[in-house]
């Protein structure tokens, strides 16, 4: 007589490696003040060009790092040191994302409490750096007007699992006849409530609104942190 | 595609589970895939596989369960299912939610192990 096999409940996330890091690291952000902002977007969107002018911008007045993640080159960080000098480029090989072990790697003689703002750029990726927590306190997944309005529904997960999206390029939208309204519509549907900007790198235009929307959320974060 | 980095991460989660257990040997691994967990069903099932090889879990099946999108609507105090992805709002109200209450799983429910 055969016996049936017998179901064990483990109820074991997969991903409880990363999750735990990524909750050690947002611990330590908080804990050092330093306000932690990743971008996710496919290859070309422009995360690297509107980070330049983030960094250059905000260094008049803040403390500010950058890592930035590609499966090749320093072309990136090299970039960007023109803009901030603390700039660390995170080489990944063959892997298409960043995880938190990688975040936490590449800080290891960074002093965050010197910091305001740390950004993480991922991968160009819209699929896979949506599993990775990366212990950031704000994600924000780019769209260009040159890929089209439609990237939201392609790719829902990733723009779900982001807090705010910024459409960039906004200097090239008549010319690739972006539909603005129609790129705002399907964002709402795959992330009901998602705060959206317009900007152009290339001109500045719309990097004003970012900016203070930035600043207002470290003012914000270190107010809670004092309460707490 | 990063299902075989997750792949491996579940084998090694399951090889935990079941050291923890004095050793098991799993014959089939229950895993639940919500639909917005940015994990593809057949790229998980085919690294699966390949993560298993050389470990206690060769030949072991994957079965997986596909968790649906579920929200809460405030408008009409209740949990609804979206009809796709691509529409996270409510399907008899259209009111748009920002509570998501299942479809991002990705846990190992449970292990099928020889009796």
């Amino acid at each position: 007589m055969s016996t049936s096999p017998r179901l064990i409940e483990v109820r074991a996330k997969v991903l409880k490696q990363n999750d735990l890091l990524a909750r050690e690291l947002r611990e330590r952000f908080r804990g050092s003040g330093v306000y932690v902002v990743s971008l996710v977007s496919s290859p070309g969107s422009g995360k690297t060009a509107f980070l330049e002018k983030l960094l250059s911008r905000l260094s008049t007045n803040h403390r500010v790092a950058a890592l930035v993640g590609d499966l090749a080159t320093e072309n990136d960080a090299a970039r960007l040191k023109r803009a901030a000098p603390m700039v660390r480029q995170i080489t990944t090989g063959t892997i298409c994302h960043l995880d938190a072990q990688m975040v936490e790697k590449a800080l290891e003689d960074w002093t965050l409490d010197d910091l305001d703002f740390l950004f993480i750029e991922n991968v160009g990726n819209l699929v896979c750096p949506s599993s990775y927590d990366l212990g950031e306190e704000l994600r924000i997944v780019l769209l260009s007007t040159t890929e089209g309005e439609d990237k939201p529904l392609k790719y829902p997960t990733i723009f779900n699992g982001a807090d705010v999206a910024v459409i960039t390029k906004m200097d090239l939208a008549a010319a690739a006849e972006f539909d603005l309204a129609a790129a705002r519509r399907n964002i709402q549907n795959v992330r009901p409530g998602m705060r959206v900007f317009e900007v152009s790198s290339k001109t500045g235009e719309g990097m004003d609104e970012a900016l203070s929307f930035l600043q207002s959320k470290l003012e914000a974060s270190r107010m809670t942190l004092q309460h707490e | 595609m990063h299902e075989l980095s997750i792949a491996v991460s579940m084998v090694e989660r399951i090889l935990e589970e079941s050291e923890s257990r004095g050793g098991l040997q799993v014959e089939a691994v229950h895993l639940k895939l919500g639909v917005l967990s940015g994990v593809d069903r057949d790229a998980l099932a085919f690294s699966y596989e390949i993560a298993c090889e050389g470990t206690i879990l060769a030949g072991s099946r994957l079965v997986i369960d596909t968790v649906p999108l579920l929200i809460y609507c405030d408008q009409c105090q209740s949990e609804r299912t979206p009809e796709s992805i691509q529409q996270i709002y409510c399907p008899h109200c259209h009111a748009p939610s920002e509570t998501i209450l299942r479809g991002r799983e990705l846990e190992v429910a449970s292990l099928e192990v020889a009796a």
